[in-house]
C-alpha cells in the first residue's frame, strides 16, 4: 500500500489564498495604519478638507435654529478640556481681571477686546445643534459677537488666508478656514443658555459655531490671529481632520 | 436538476470591470465596516443627549471587540472611513456606469415581472417544486438579492454624507429623518451587509461554488444551464 502522494495543486493554492485574506485582514484590525500608511491617510484627509470646504460648505447657508425648549438639559451636554483631563481642575486666566482677547497677525489695526468692549457690540443669539466628532448631538442657546465682526474692526490683510484662535486651555489651539469663521453664525460667544459662560463651558470667552464639530470651537479663548500659513490645532495636529465642518 | 453528464462547455459570466468591481468592494467594504465600527465605539448610543431616542439598539453602550476595528482611535477610524469612502463611492458608480451602458442590468434588476418566478423559485428551493424554473444569466431571486445589494450600497453611501455634512446637507439628513435617525440607519446598514455577505458566501460554497471561480476568472463551468 502506498502513502498517498500530496502534492500542491492550483486548487490547493487557490484555497489556501481564500484563507489568507480574510486572516491577513482580521491581523490588521485595531491598525491605525502603521509608520507607513497612517501619514498618508492623514495627507489624503486633506482632499476632504477641500472638498469640504471649497465644494459642500455654503457661505450663506444657515444651520437650523430651535425654540429654546429644544435645549438639552445642560447636565447632559459635556465640555471636554484638556487641562481638566490632565488636573481635573478646569482652565481659569492667570487674572482674570486683566483678561482680554488680542486680535493681531496679518491687520491693520491689532485689537485688545475686554469682556465689557465683546459685550457692547452688536450681539448674536440663536439656539443651535451641537455636533461632536463622536456622533453625539446636544442642543443649547449661544450669544456673542460675530467673528466677522471683530475682523471689521480689525481689517485684516489681503493676505491674510487663516484664522489661528488660542486659548488658555494647556496648549489647546486651531486653525480655522475663513469662509467658516466669517461665517453669519461663527461667534466669540460669552454666554450659553442666557447665562455668562461657566468654566466648563469656557469662561470667559470662547469660539462657537453650528457649522463645524465641537473640536474646532477653541474655548478659553486669548487670541484669534490672522495667519498668511494654515494653522494646525491639538486635536488636528494628532490626526483629526482638519477642516472638521459639519 | 440533474448533473449534467456531458461536460458543459466554459460560460463567460463575468466582464473584468465586473470582476474588479466585486473584489475591490469586498475589501473596501470590510476596512468601512471596521473603522466605522471603530467611529461608533466614540459614542456608541443613538438618539440626542438628554434626550429619547425610539428604535431599538441591542449593541447599545456594548464595546466593539478590537478584530472587528480599524483605524486604532477615533482619528484613525475617521481617516481610514473617509479615505475608503472614496473607492465605495467610485466602485459603485462604475459598477452601475457599466451595467447601464452595456445593458447588463437587464440580467440584474428586480422588476414586478420576477415576483412570479422569484416565488417558484423559491418553492424549487423548498423542495416544493421539483424542475429548476427557466431562468435567463441569473435567477429572479438572484435578481432580487442583487438589486437590493446596489439598493443597500447607495442607502450606506447617502445615509454616511447624510451624517458627514449634516448642516450642508441638511436636505439629506432630513430625508432619513434627520443627523440622529441618519446615523441610526447608517448602522443598521452595516447589520444588513453583514448578513447578505454570510448568506451570499454560505449560497456560493453550498449551492455553486464554480459561481466563485466565475467570479475570479469570469468563466463558469458550473452545473447551472443558466445562460441563454
Amino acid at each position: 500500500m502506498s502513502e498517498p502522494v500530496h502534492r500542491l495543486t492550483r486548487r490547493d493554492l487557490f484555497r489556501l489564498g481564500l484563507a489568507a485574506g480574510p486572516a491577513a485582514l482580521v491581523a490588521a484590525c485595531g491598525w491605525d495604519g502603521g509608520p507607513v500608511l497612517e501619514p498618508r491617510l492623514r495627507a489624503f484627509s486633506r482632499i476632504n478638507d477641500w472638498i469640504g470646504e471649497r465644494v459642500l460648505l455654503s457661505p450663506r447657508r444657515l444651520a437650523r435654529e430651535y425654540p429654546v425648549e429644544a435645549r438639552t438639559p445642560p447636565f447632559d451636554f459635556p465640555s471636554y478640556s484638556i487641562t481638566y483631563n490632565r488636573t481635573g481642575g478646569f482652565p481659569a486666566p492667570d487674572r482674570p481681571e486683566k483678561w482680554a482677547l488680542e486680535v493681531g497677525g496679518l491687520v491693520r489695526q491689532p485689537l485688545r477686546l475686554t469682556l465689557e468692549m465683546l459685550q457692547a457690540m452688536p450681539r448674536v443669539t440663536y439656539t443651535v445643534k451641537h455636533h461632536c466628532v463622536e456622533g453625539w448631538t446636544a442642543i443649547g442657546s449661544w450669544t456673542g459677537v460675530p467673528v466677522s465682526t471683530v475682523a471689521d474692526l480689525a481689517q485684516p490683510k489681503a493676505e491674510a488666508a487663516f484664522l489661528r484662535f488660542d486659548s488658555f486651555d494647556s496648549d489647546y489651539y486651531n486653525g480655522w478656514d475663513l469662509t467658516s469663521a466669517m461665517h453669519a453664525q461663527t461667534i466669540l460667544a460669552y454666554a450659553y443658555n442666557d447665562q455668562p459662560l461657566s468654566a466648563m463651558k469656557g469662561a470667559p470667552l470662547r469660539l462657537y459655531s453650528p457649522i463645524k464639530l465641537g473640536y474646532k470651537m477653541t474655548k478659553y479663548l486669548t487670541a484669534m490671529t490672522f495667519t498668511r500659513t494654515r494653522p494646525g490645532g491639538y486635536w488636528e495636529d494628532q490626526g483629526y481632520p482638519w477642516f472638521g465642518g459639519v | 436538476m440533474e448533473s449534467a453528464a456531458v461536460p458543459r462547455p466554459p460560460v463567460k459570466r463575468h466582464h473584468g470591470i465586473v470582476r474588479v468591481a466585486h473584489w475591490l468592494n469586498a475589501i473596501v467594504l470590510l476596512g468601512m465596516i471596521a473603522s466605522g465600527l471603530q467611529i461608533y465605539g466614540a459614542f456608541s448610543h443613538f438618539g440626542i443627549r438628554g434626550g429619547t431616542f425610539p428604535l431599538p439598539n441591542p449593541l447599545d453602550g456594548k464595546p466593539i471587540p478590537q478584530w472587528g476595528r480599524l483605524g486604532g482611535w477615533l482619528a484613525g477610524g475617521l481617516n481610514w472611513h473617509f479615505a475608503l469612502a472614496w473607492p465605495f463611492v467610485i466602485t459603485g458608480l462604475v459598477y452601475l456606469l457599466f451595467l447601464g451602458l452595456t445593458g447588463e442590468w437587464r440580467a440584474l434588476l428586480f422588476r414586478p415581472r420576477d415576483l412570479g418566478p422569484a416565488v417558484r423559485m423559491q418553492l424549487y428551493y423548498l423542495k416544493l417544486r421539483k424542475e429548476h424554473p427557466p431562468q435567463g444569466k441569473h435567477n429572479a431571486l438572484q435578481k432580487g438579492a442583487y438589486t437590493f445589494i446596489v439598493l443597500l450600497g447607495a442607502l450606506s453611501a447617502l445615509t454616511g454624507f447624510a451624517i458627514y455634512k449634516p448642516v450642508q446637507l441638511s436636505w439629506l439628513a432630513s430625508l432619513f429623518g434627520g443627523y440622529e435617525l441618519a446615523r441610526y440607519w447608517h448602522f443598521v446598514t452595516v447589520w444588513i451587509f453583514v448578513g447578505f455577505t454570510l448568506l451570499h458566501v454560505a449560497l456560493v460554497f453550498l449551492v455553486d461554488p464554480a459561481s466563485l471561480r466565475a467570479m475570479i476568472t469570469g468563466w463558469y463551468r458550473g452545473r447551472f444551464p443558466s445562460h441563454e
